[in-house]
């Protein structure tokens, strides 16, 4: 197998059409002119020695090792500094190049400590590989006098010397080994774009240093690991390698956690995982990564993980190990014993957003064929259900718009209600990098968050508008659009409906939409909204990229609307660098939502009403199926409260934790008389679960997941799963035992039956997909290699569609008893409800969710920061520690909701979008109070989860 | 809260989706808008929700916004219990 090896081209790709012919070392070789002398080397395949040069950054010129000669030109240039020119005549080795670089290492070597053979770089160092490439035999130097390398010199305290720097949890820095070569400086600058890192001191005593000579987790470090990836040397080195050694073989994959889709190497040695490193030829991530997908895989293998399946009469009583055959046996019988009893539609399931395409086609199909019904839903129903809605009526398509490069040729970059640099961050070093050249910024969002401003990056305008206005502002852009002529009237006469076009601008002109008249409504003056809506329609390239902040309330299917509305009339649609864009919260919310798990539709997004649809499937799957939309989520547990639905199966969700108005879900699950649990722990849901099915992590299974650019990314097994099966086997034996006969052998021969049944699949294959690497649905003969931009010569539905947005208020409002509005998001080192960061050493960066408050706020009510404060709403209260910051505007506090203890979703209300029934998690009226620790609730939330995690020990042996 | 609470406040919840959809087909030409409310009701509303739905309605519609009430002869009737 081996390790999959990645070409180091020394410095980065030039863009240019325009085509270079040179000779190196006697061979032609032709490349895009503003390549380097070093970059083409190497694509003839010859390696000009280096060290700090790597193709990830711009080339430096600083180690003076890379030196070639150039016929007819004096001297001895850098090769990664100098750009080929047509018939340049190059010698990359001649006696003299021989010489220097052999004096340069030499020097580089008096300075470096000889451990070698015990250096966790050992195997995987590009100082000692190039001491050999230059023949380094002696180092006349000597290793005494002057050096970074010993803590003693002749036993006197040697004061250049730093000690380790080991306060990362998943990397060192050791300055003894450091050679200022300034990859990890550049990786950090241009790269992920934090400026976390400089070189302090001058000539000798020039170092590399975290933020201002701090140790790295006190720095600005976000952990992203770009820089341990730069260093030649172990400076910088993952603890993983220290602890393991060097890997042997390696796997491409996919990341697990968000909907960037990030690929990765994970580098093994055996069935154990050394390192995660993402892949150059990833196109959603392009070698870069974050602090989650890099390193925070260690809830893979962590104690709490659950092996064995376990049953229980009542959610009272302990948990009972079973073998696989009794659990699945149990129950089928229950399903099938509530089916006879209270009806066909008594039971139903939820499809995960975390698994594979192949594992949530077959839990709906599971529900669809084994079940006789459509109770099926997803986690997308409480994130992007709205962006399914909004941008399938108004485009035809439910889904993003553009693939993520398209963002390097955006002009003006606007972000709604997302903050990327937290939730998709490896898309938020790709953005910054682009505005970084010059592209304009605009913010829309209730707080100050790092996209406003960070190093070297600055939105034009931010829109700190209240919670719940977003139409309102949305609709009051498009009004000066509209009303200062700035629409794209050419494009929307040759690709949308004229008339409706008409429509709608008399509607969005009409005095109320005005900037100044919604100015008090939403908190954003007048003047700001007008500026930003000019500089969006005349900008150039205009990109929306939007987030839950949009889909989220119970406007969020309008704010969706709203945004497709403004990106028609300009003309934003349909080519590089612009689009409408969902940045999808989870790695595979895109591919859930594609494979038919929504209540309503079969996979492809085809409604469940349509004859010839369900035909195909009918045929297929010897069963006739409902044409009636079934159940959502909120839909279930109403209907579960009511008596008529109980029954649920859940894979990899956690529906108690995540989903909003907890009491009302606990309400729902206890009511049910057969809820199975599929998933890695014992998660909150699992307090009311009769059944526990352990899953499989993403490194133990084969598949495939779509991220938030329609990508279809491949998801390798790299060792076997620790609790006996991957999660689409599980189901198919619930299948099995439910008697309906499935038989699949591998998850390509799931694929296969998507491809065959959904027409935007239809020519995705496993085989295809090992030979692009990745392909963007729709993928069929019409677009054979699949679809990076989609609406380019016109819209999925014919005619881009406008359509009305009026601005309704949501029922959640503020008055005196809860006169502060509560939004709700994510921090970068956790993931959603925390299940799999909260056991990984993410937790050093985030033990706790904290309440952010305004210092004006908080004084009112004698607030410090690091106190207790009770929330409350109408629907229940919960306590946690509060930050005071301005982040956060007077009047609106917000938190984070990765920790079960705090239950955040206790406070949220049932409120939600009109046409989805996505909660309205972003705005819930509260009151804030100081409070001596946890509430009532939670200490005996804590307790019935602490007894109902009991497992009996009798049947353990 | 007890398990009757939840279920008043189901009832009340259907009210509130019913009137939301309407609220938004309000701004639209009023044909449309009723024909808007009773499709959007017919292509996402499972025959239990509807089912109850129609109690509401046939019950004199108390609490539910006039255009659903208009919109009401196109939503289908569910078949009667599965």
């Amino acid at each position: 197998m081996g390790l999959v090896h990645e070409i180091d081209y020394g410095t980065p790709a030039s863009r240019s059409d325009k085509q270079v012919t040179l000779t190196v070392d006697g061979f032609s070789v032709t490349v895009p002119e503003g390549t380097s002398i070093m970059r083409a080397s190497m694509e003839a395949g010859i390696q000009v020695p280096k060290l700090c040069a790597t193709d990830m950054v711009d080339a430096f010129g600083s180690c003076r090792l890379c030196l070639v000669e150039i016929e007819g030109r004096a001297g001895t240039p850098a090769s990664c500094t100098t750009p080929v020119a047509p018939g340049m005549v190059v010698h990359t080795q001649t006696s003299r190049l021989k010489d220097i670089r052999k004096g340069v290492m030499e020097l580089y070597i008096s300075d470096h400590p000889l451990d070698c053979l015990t250096c966790a770089a050992n195997g995987d160092c590009e100082l000692q590989d190039m001491a050999g490439a230059v023949g380094l035999r002696d180092v006349r130097y000597g290793y005494e006098g002057d050096n970074h390398v010993r803590a003693k010199n002749d036993g006197a305290a040697n004061f250049k010397w730093m000690p380790k720097d080991e306060s990362n949890p998943y990397f060192t820095y050791d300055p003894s080994k450091c050679i200022v070569c300034s990859r990890c400086v550049r990786a950090c600058e241009e790269v992920q774009g934090t400026f976390a890192l400089t070189i302090e001191g001058r000539g000798f005593d020039s170092r590399v240093s975290p933020g201002a000579h701090q140790l790295f987790l006190d720095s600005e470090c976000v952990s992203c690991g770009a820089c341990v990836q730069a260093c030649p040397t172990a400076t910088l080195t993952e603890k993983s390698v220290i602890e393991i050694g060097q890997p042997e073989h390696s796997v491409v994959t996919t990341c697990a956690y968000c909907g960037v889709g990030c690929s990765f190497k994970a580098e093994m040695r055996g069935e154990e995982l050394v390192r995660m490193v993402p892949y150059k030829d990833g196109k959603a991530n392009r070698g870069h990564s974050c602090v989650k997908g890099r390193f925070a895989y260690g809830y893979a293998t962590h104690k709490d993980r659950i092996l064995k399946p376990m049953i229980r009469e009542k959610i009272t009583d302990p948990w009972r190990e079973v073998s696989w055959e009794e659990a699945l046996t149990y129950t089928a019988n229950e399903f099938r014993r509530i089916q006879y009893q209270y009806g066909r539609a008594a039971v139903g399931g939820i499809t995960s957003s975390r698994c594979t395409n192949e594992e949530t086609y077959l839990v709906q199909k599971l529900i669809r064929q084994g079940f006789g019904n459509n109770n099926v839903d997803t986690c997308a129903r409480v994130c992007h259900s709205p962006t399914g809605y909004g941008l399938g009526q108004t485009f035809g398509t439910s889904a993003g718009t553009q693939d993520f490069d398209s963002v390097e040729h955006s002009d003006v970059i606007v972000v709604i209600g997302a903050n990327p640099a937290s939730a998709h961050p490896v898309f938020a070093s790709r953005m910054k990098k682009r505005i970084r050249q010059g592209a304009k910024l605009i913010v829309i969002d209730p707080r100050r968050t790092e996209m406003v401003k960070s190093a070297h990056i600055e939105a034009e305008y931010h829109l700190a508008l209240k919670p719940g206005t977003n139409v309102a502002v949305m609709t009051a852009l498009a009004h000066v659009i509209v009303t200062e002529g700035i629409y794209d009237e050419a494009f929307i006469r040759e690709r949308c409906d004229w008339s409706e076009f008409e429509d709608w601008a008399a509607f969005v002109a009409e005095p109320q939409n005005s900037p100044e008249a919604i100015e008090a409504l939403c908190g954003v003056p007048a003047e700001t909204i007008r500026g930003a809506a000019r500089l969006y329609a005349r900008g150039g390239n205009g990109a929306i990229y939007y987030g839950l902040g949009v889909t989220e309330h119970s406007q969020g299917s309008t704010t969706v609307m709203a945004i497709a509305n403004l990106a028609m009339a300009t003309g934003n649609i349909g080519r590089e660098g612009v689009g409408v864009n969902p940045l999808r919260g989870q790695n595979n919310v895109q591919g859930s939502c594609d494979m038919g798990s929504f209540p309503h539709e079969l996979p492809g997004y085809r409604h469940i009403s349509g004859d010839a649809v369900r035909e195909i499937y009918e045929s297929l799957w010897g069963v006739k199926l409902d044409n009636e939309p079934g159940l959502r989520i909120p839909n279930m547990l109403d209907a579960a409260v009511e008596g008529t639905f109980k029954g649920l199966y859940v894979q990899g969700e956690d529906i108690l934790q995540s989903d909003p108005d907890t009491k009302h879900v606990a309400a729902g699950l206890a009511a049910m008389e057969c809820v199975v649990v599929h998933d890695l722990f014992l998660n909150e849901t699992a307090n009311y679960a009769h059944v526990f099915l352990p899953g499989s992590t993403f490194l133990e299974k084969d598949g495939t997941f779509t991220n938030a650019e329609r990508r279809i990314n491949r998801v390798r097994r790299v060792m076997s799963p620790k609790n006996g099966y991957a999660d689409w086997e599980v189901t198919q034996m619930m299948a099995q035992a439910m008697g309906v006969d499935w038989n699949y052998q591998h998850p390509a021969e799931i694929m296969d039956e998507i491809a065959k049944t959904t027409p935007s699949f239809a020519g995705v294959s496993y085989d295809y997909l090992e030979k692009m690497g990745s392909v963007q649905w729709p993928c069929n003969e019409k677009a054979p290699e699949g679809t990076p931009i989609m609406h380019i010569d016109g819209f999925v539905r014919g005619k881009g569609k406008f359509i009305r947005t009026e601005y309704v208020a949501t029922d959640e409002k503020t008055g005196p008893r809860f006169p502060l509005l509560l939004t709700t998001g994510r921090i970068l080192s956790q993931y959603n409800v925390g299940a799999q960061t909260r056991r990984t050493d993410n937790v050093v960066w985030h033990e706790e969710d904290r309440l952010e408050i305004h210092p004006h706020d908080a004084e009112n009510r004698g607030l410090r920061d690091g106190d207790w404060v009770r929330i409350q709403s109408r629907a229940g209260e919960t306590t946690l520690r509060a930050l005071i910051t301005d982040r956060v505007s007077p009047g609106v506090v917000y938190t984070t909701f990765h920790h079960p203890n705090t239950q955040a979703n206790v406070v949220t209300t049932d409120f939600s979008d009109w046409a989805t029934n996505c909660p309205e998690y972003k705005v819930t009226a509260v009151q804030v109070a100081p409070s001596n620790g946890p509430s009532d609730w939670q200490v005996e939330y804590d307790e019935q989860a602490r007894q109902s995690r009991r497992i009996t020990l009798e049947a353990a042996e | 809260m007890s398990l009757d609470e939840h279920r008043a406040s189901t009832r009340e919840k259907l009210i509130r989706m019913a009137n939301q959809i309407a609220t938004f087909f309000h701004s639209k030409p009023r044909a449309e808008g009723v024909e808007g409310v009773a499709e959007h009701i017919n292509k996402f509303w499972e025959p239990r929700m509807r089912r109850h739905l129609f109690e509401i309605i046939d019950a004199g519609g108390d609490g539910l916004d006039e255009l659903v009430l208009a919109a009401a002869p196109g939503i289908r009737r569910p078949a009667e219990a599965a």
